[in-house]
């Protein structure tokens, strides 16, 4: 398996130092090597598990509650605006 | 017992936490052991030194745990106190909540003492992943102490804690218990609330208790464990009195012994600690019957694509916008890959990488898929096992401590030391980590018992009945 480890790199959003791609590269594909021992096993008629309890799906009444802690929230975060925003840089291109 | 107040077990502690003077010197003692200790061990990256507020906020009013000092894992959420994950990307974030079972462990009376290193977001079996610093393993500071909840392990084990809680997605809370000798539990999946954990693995997290004796884990896995309205796979099943299965009693107990796990591979010494341990058990009245888990060899690989699949899609918020860390630059994405590039650690990145790679397109069907079709064989393993016995017994892993930096250069030889701690994340069944006996070098081993979904009181009482035979909790690393 050869993994092009800039792609994945993209799609994960992370940036990579050059020396980190040569080494990461490598990893994963050892990693992958390994992984390709379920191979062996035939598993046409297996139902996957996502979830190991079976549960039912929770459901709850959609009730308006009070959790007031949105200053707490904004007051640690990396940028802010008015009190009330998360701030990043502006989105949209152009004027 | 005035002068090594430290030492106290949980159940010690809180018989002897009567009055705010009593608290106020156990306070100080652990503070001063860590103060000796923790330059070598480094369990620690944060401790609370405000014990008036906490006694000016909590009226003791009969509350069980009243003043019990608890250490936390840098990845469960404490209210207006910083948790990183160990992790440059979370730096000064500060929860505004708690997570479930600190809210509680307060509700219960406890006092959060200290936060305890561990691998970044837990990925990792050695606690050398940090971003603060590594953690050494009391028994030889040379040695790791396990991970990824390494500094809860050591903390306990030092004497610098009375118990702790860890996070286990897939051996993090019972490896290192079995490398720095103490008890850990995972329990049942669903059993305790992940609410206010940061999640690597969704469907395997748990937190656990890592405590000085079978006795605490028992009263701290009872604190903590309850259905939680805020998180959806939290299961609804009372809770039993865990305390009541601390009887000295294995008579007629049907324990299983995996062919599967005493495999090449395994530390010799590791083998016949646990192979010694089956023989105890026989004495002490219970039958021993070898059983298969053929699908565990495929355990560490099915692990691999499941947990990084859920590590990378989980960790997707972590991108500069909300908390911790930002690169500031003025362009969006140049921010979110800068920021997840200087946040993120190497095994960090390895990890959200290999996750990402196997929910790609064209590669789901072959790995993600396929990993969740041979996890429901791992799990079927289990059922049928069960139909046979009532718990397992094997090594909790394959070696003593390792050397510090003998296994961070090579991911995958890191990886296949949790080799038999992943099937039971996988399933989801409960597995507790005991100490029983030590290798010629005088590190720690400890054996693995397995449960039934929700049978944590069986295995309990199957800890306390070989620990209350063998006492090897008698022994403490020299520090």
């Amino acid at each position: 398996m050869q993994v092009d480890i800039v792609k994945v790199a993209q799609l994960a959003r992370i940036k990579l130092k050059d020396a980190e791609k040569v080494k990461l590269q490598k990893d994963l594909n050892s990693i992958l090597d390994y992984v390709a021992q379920l191979n062996e096993l035939d598993t046409k008629n297996v139902e996957p598990t996502s979830h190991v309890l079976n549960l039912e799906n929770v459901y709850r009444k959609d009730d308006v509650k009070n959790w007031p802690i949105r200053d707490e929230v904004l007051k640690y975060a990396p940028l802010t605006a008015d009190g009330k925003y998360f701030k990043v840089p502006k989105v949209i291109e152009g004027e | 017992m005035s002068k090594d107040l430290f030492r106290m077990t949980l159940k010690e502690a809180a018989g002897f936490l009567s009055s705010p003077e009593n608290f106020s010197a156990l306070h100080k003692s652990l503070t001063d052991r860590a103060g000796a200790v923790d330059a070598k061990v480094k369990a620690y990256t944060q401790l609370n030194h405000d014990g008036k507020d906490f006694l000016a906020k909590t009226p003791r009013n009969g509350k069980p745990l009243w003043g019990v000092p608890v250490s936390v894992k840098e990845n469960i959420c404490t209210h207006g106190w910083e948790t990183t994950c160990s992790s440059k990307i979370l730096k000064g974030y500060i929860p505004p909540y708690d997570a479930t079972v600190i809210r509680k462990l307060r509700d219960q009376g406890a006092f959060l003492f200290a936060k305890c290193n561990m691998d970044e977001f837990a990925f990792g079996s050695s606690s050398e992943t940090s971003a603060f610093h590594p953690t050494f393993n009391p028994w030889d500071l040379e040695r790791v102490p396990g991970g990824s909840s390494g500094g809860s392990a050591a903390c306990v084990a030092a004497d610098e804690a009375i118990c702790a809680l860890g996070s286990d997605t897939g051996g993090s809370v019972r490896q290192p218990a079995s490398l720095c000798g103490v008890v850990g539990m995972k329990p049942t999946y669903g059993r305790v609330s992940r609410f206010g954990l940061i999640a690597f693995g969704s469907s395997l997290d748990q937190i656990g208790p890592l405590t000085k004796n079978v006795e605490d884990n028992a009263i701290l896995l009872g604190a903590i464990a309850g259905h939680d309205p805020l998180d959806s796979t939290s299961a609804n099943v009372p809770v039993p009195d865990y305390t009541k299965s601390l009887v000295k009693d294995v008579k007629g107990l049907r324990i299983g012994l995996p062919k599967d796990y005493f495999i090449s591979g395994i530390d010799p010494e590791v083998e016949a600690a646990v192979r010694e341990a089956a023989k105890v058990y026989e004495q002490l009245g219970a039958t021993i019957k070898e059983i298969s888990l053929p699908h565990t060899k495929y355990g560490v690989a099915v692990y691999y694509v499941v947990a990084t699949a859920e590590a990378s899609s989980n960790l997707a918020r972590f991108d500069g916008v909300q908390y911790g860390f930002r690169y500031p630059t003025d362009n969006l994405l140049d921010m979110y890959v800068e920021t997840r590039d200087q946040g993120f650690g190497q095994e960090a990145k390895r990890r959200i990488l290999l996750g990402t790679f196997v929910l790609s397109a064209g590669y789901y069907d072959a790995y993600y898929l396929r990993a969740q079709k041979v996890r429901t064989l791992i799990k079927q393993d289990f059922e049928n096992a069960f139909k046979e016995v009532d718990v397992i017994l094997c090594p909790t892993s394959p070696s003593t401590a390792f050397k510090v930096g003998e296994k961070m250069n090579d991911p995958l030889s890191m990886y296949l030391s949790d080799i038999y701690t992943i099937s039971s994340n996988l399933a989801g069944v409960p597995a507790l980590s005991v100490p029983c006996g030590f290798d010629s070098k005088g590190l720690p081993i400890g054996f693995q018992l397995m449960g039934k979904y929700f049978d944590e009181p069986t295995m309990y009482r199957a800890a306390y009945s070989y620990e209350q035979t063998m006492h090897w909790y008698e022994r403490k690393p020299k520090l």
